[in-house]
């Protein structure tokens, strides 16, 4: 390993890091905004011109808050959890690829921090393993409502991996590796090579996950407001409890990165049409998850549980049947 | 519309239905179907067309409250204020105590003196606004059209025994000489057209 590399990649993380924090502070104003238009009101106003600066303030106020352990929870265990959840996301994004190579002083740059021959199996793991942050957590919060969070949390994690992680699996055994530039390379040809033509069920069943995987609104129970409070984040204040949007914030922008990079094509050949396709994807399946929050009610913990188990896995195990069938014969 | 459609009780034949709901299916086969109906009939995209539909139509509701105010009745009735006479510009109060009589919060307190001109005179009139529930009786009880309401709503106190003097409530005799006293038409005032529906008084018995 020479230090070019190691420098390079520390340099990656470095911008990832950075750009999607800050993306995930201006994520949050989109949502203000966009859910605001959507009924019929504007939303942040008065910080900076269109309340634009509404997330600096925000971040003042989070940054300076009073970090307080209230009496009576697991203290270790109730500081570590926002970090998980924050530090999982990040992780998870060290396989994606967010732009096609490009070169630059004559330096050729992959714009993926460890392009791993099993990149789709450690972004779903990396992206499992963040269940431990609300359960953890929830568990850790001396209140009842964190704790149901923390049940709930686990069910909808543990239940939906089965479903993406199964509906992901055909795609893989026609792309045959698990690399998301291979993935990618697989559909350069163009839209009629997408993998989402072959692929509807799997494309669709992975989407849906991908809001029960997030926590975003149809499946938003695990900090249902209306219900629970703010679920596993009741006890929380201040950074940490910016750690935990942070984590769900970046969770939803690389999720939109991965739904693009598996069935949409990618960025294509590379080129700078290419990417600025990659980007046009994510903006919209960003902007989805607000769009479905403005639109759409929360559904019951147990009919969540009835879709996983007897709709969305059924038919996601006959997807990967009926792909096996025509790729054998 | 015309009273009728209030005043008629007999709602059976007037227009009235029962929503056509189908039974809840009791049978595996029955529930398969409505799941099978229910997830290809597009309900979800009807959700996401509103939303959609109302954010590129931008018509936004929000009246941006410091900057913006909604008009309010003429007839609000919000902190009180004295009138002057168009005529004189002098006060319209004679001090009668009728308001101070009538309010049935007991916030009113007035007191009066002879001045040098041996002419009844207002000295201390103050409104406990912590205590006034802008019930209106004492602009409908004033002969003289002088203490009604305004339209006054911002009322901040750092406490609740928020009093109001006479000088606060008067208008000021700038905006009078301008000729801006608003009248106000809520309790108390002459209603429109007043001057037709005016009778002699008959003294001929």
């Amino acid at each position: 390993m020479d230090t070019a590399y190691l420098i390079e990649t520390i340099i990656k993380v470095v911008v990832i890091l950075l750009i999607f924090s800050a993306l995930a502070g201006i994520g949050t104003y989109f949502e203000r905004k966009i859910l605001a238009f959507m009924q019929r009101r504007l939303g942040p106003m008065y910080v900076g011109p269109y309340g634009l600066l509404q997330v600096a303030a925000d971040g003042v106020k989070l940054f300076t808050k009073e970090d307080i352990v209230p009496t009576n929870v697991v203290a270790p265990i109730f500081k570590i959890a926002p970090v998980i959840t924050a530090a999982t996301a990040f992780m998870a994004a060290a396989a994606i690829p967010f732009f096609p190579q490009f070169t630059i002083f004559g330096y050729t740059v992959h714009p993926i921090v460890a392009d791993v021959n099993i990149g789709i199996l450690y972004i779903l793991g990396m992206m499992a393993v963040g269940l431990y942050g609300p359960m953890l957590g929830g568990m850790a919060s001396a209140n009842k409502f964190s704790l149901l969070s923390a049940a709930r949390t686990a069910a909808v994690f543990i239940s939906y991996e089965v479903v993406s992680g199964l509906a992901i699996l055909a795609p893989i055994m026609m792309v045959g590796s698990l690399s998301l530039v291979d993935f990618n390379n697989y559909q350069v040809g163009g839209i009629s090579h997408w993998i989402v033509w072959s692929q509807p069920v799997a494309f669709i069943l992975f989407w849906i996950s991908a809001f029960a995987e997030t926590g975003r609104t149809p499946f938003h129970l695990i900090a249902n407001d209306h219900e629970i409070i703010d679920g596993f984040g009741t006890e929380y204040s201040g950074m940490r409890w910016g750690l935990f949007f942070i984590g769900e914030y970046a969770n939803m922008f690389f999720i939109s990165f991965v739904i693009p990079l598996i069935f949409l094509g990618g960025f294509g050949d590379g080129s700078f049409l290419g990417a600025m396709g990659l980007l046009a994807k994510v903006a919209f399946f960003f902007f989805f998850f607000l769009w479905t929050r403005a639109a759409w009610p929360d559904v019951r913990p147990d009919q969540l549980m009835w879709l996983c188990w007897k709709v969305l896995m059924p038919i996601a195990v006959i997807n990967v049947v009926i792909t096996g069938f025509v790729m054998m014969f | 519309m015309k009273m009728e459609a209030f005043n008629d009780r007999n709602v059976a034949d007037n227009g009235y239905f029962l929503v056509d709901i189908e039974d809840y299916p009791t049978d595996g086969w029955g529930k398969f179907k409505r799941v099978v109906k229910r997830s290809f009939r597009g309900e979800l995209f009807v959700g996401l067309w509103v939303v959609m539909r109302e954010m590129i139509r931008f018509d936004i509701h929000t009246v941006q409250y410091p900057q913006e105010k909604m008009p309010i009745g003429p007839r609000y009735r919000a902190v009180h204020q004295m009138k002057r006479l168009w005529e004189s510009d002098t006060e319209r109060c004679i001090g009668c105590g009728l308001c101070e009589k009538i309010c049935i919060s007991d916030c009113i307190r007035i007191d009066t003196k002879i001045d040098e001109n041996s002419r009844k005179e207002v000295s201390e009139y103050t409104i406990n606004l912590g205590r006034c529930i802008f019930c209106g009786y004492c602009a409908e009880v004033c002969p003289e059209l002088a203490i009604t309401h305004g339209g006054e709503y911002e009322n901040a106190s750092d406490q609740r025994e928020h009093f109001i003097l006479y000088e606060d409530m008067l208008t000021p005799i700038d905006t009078m000489k301008a000729g801006k006293q608003l009248e106000f038409e809520g309790f108390g005032s002459i209603t429109p057209h007043e001057d037709e529906r005016v009778k002699k008084t008959p003294l001929a018995y």
